[in-house]
């Protein structure tokens, strides 16, 4: 026998509150930050970053250390909704293909600016990996996040190149 | 950091150093809790999306300590450099999360 929930109309507004706050705080949010991240990587276009593993020879290398740059992201309410209609039918998973772009550039963004704060002027080797974070509430069965870590070797070169 | 700066690389040398001697790999982990409050505040940012400051921080950090120990249990080796450097994050438990930093150690002239 199930009690009688204390305010049927809540139940049912609630849900749909989260969905509209998803989508509104959500989006802009993600506007926002797509924003930042286009003037930021105007920005640091001059501190390049390389997946090379050896420095180009016109890279008279001065000094070189790690360099970490890293962020966890979530999904809003909205597109976790429209992502699980998508797993129905199968296909693009658009909402989440846009968070982990997003992730990745600001972590690549963060990479240089570790590296830059460092007093390098490049960065060699670049690596990206991508962690999901289990949920500490339902069994680690939800994702609490997804943590996208970008690394390489940061470089002082002692010329420009070319 | 006790003694010299151990240098870290994650390519197969230090750029501009010469490598002298290999000592084998070297590592470092740390399995780090979230903290309830942040658990809380992260699923309430889980509505609206976005970065989880708190768990940013809380993974740099324990990457951080990770490569500390890897640091360590190099200079104990003899080394002055790590190089080839990887990180590995897995979710071993509910709310939790190991960060473990792996090189190779050597000594650069």
């Amino acid at each position: 026998m199930e009690a009688e929930p204390a305010f049927p109309l809540l139940r049912l507004l609630l849900p749909l509150l989260l969905l509209a706050m998803g989508w509104l705080v959500g989006g802009a949010i993600e506007r926002a930050h797509l924003r930042r991240l286009r003037l930021r990587e105007i920005h640091w276009r001059r501190l390049p970053l390389v997946t090379l593993r050896e420095p180009p020879e016109a890279w008279q290398v001065q000094r070189a250390g790690l360099v970490v740059g890293s962020v966890v992201v979530s999904i809003d309410y909205w597109k976790r909704m429209m992502a699980f209609f998508r797993s129905l039918v199968g296909g693009r998973v658009r909402a989440y293909e846009s968070l982990l772009e997003r992730a990745r550039r600001e972590a690549l963004l963060r990479l240089k600016e570790t590296a830059h704060g460092a007093g390098f002027d490049a960065v060699l080797g670049v690596r990206l990996e991508t962690a999901r974070l289990a949920s500490a509430s339902r069994d680690g069965e939800g994702t609490a996040g997804v943590e996208i870590v970008a690394f390489g070797t940061g470089v002082t070169r002692s010329q420009e190149p070319g | 950091m006790r003694g010299e700066a151990v240098l870290l690389s994650n390519t197969e040398e230090i750029p501009g150093r010469a490598i002298r001697e290999h000592h084998g790999v070297v590592s470092g982990s740390t399995v780090r809790a979230k903290h309830l409050g942040r658990d809380i505040m992260a699923g309430l940012k889980n509505l609206v999306g976005g970065e989880l400051k708190g768990y940013t921080e809380l993974l740099q950090e324990a990457r951080q300590e990770a490569l500390e120990r890897m640091i360590e249990e190099a200079q104990k080796a003899g080394a002055n450099a790590v190089v080839n450097v990887r990180f590995q994050t897995s979710s071993v438990a509910q709310g939790a999360a190991e960060l473990f930093a792996y090189g190779t150690a050597v000594t650069v002239g």
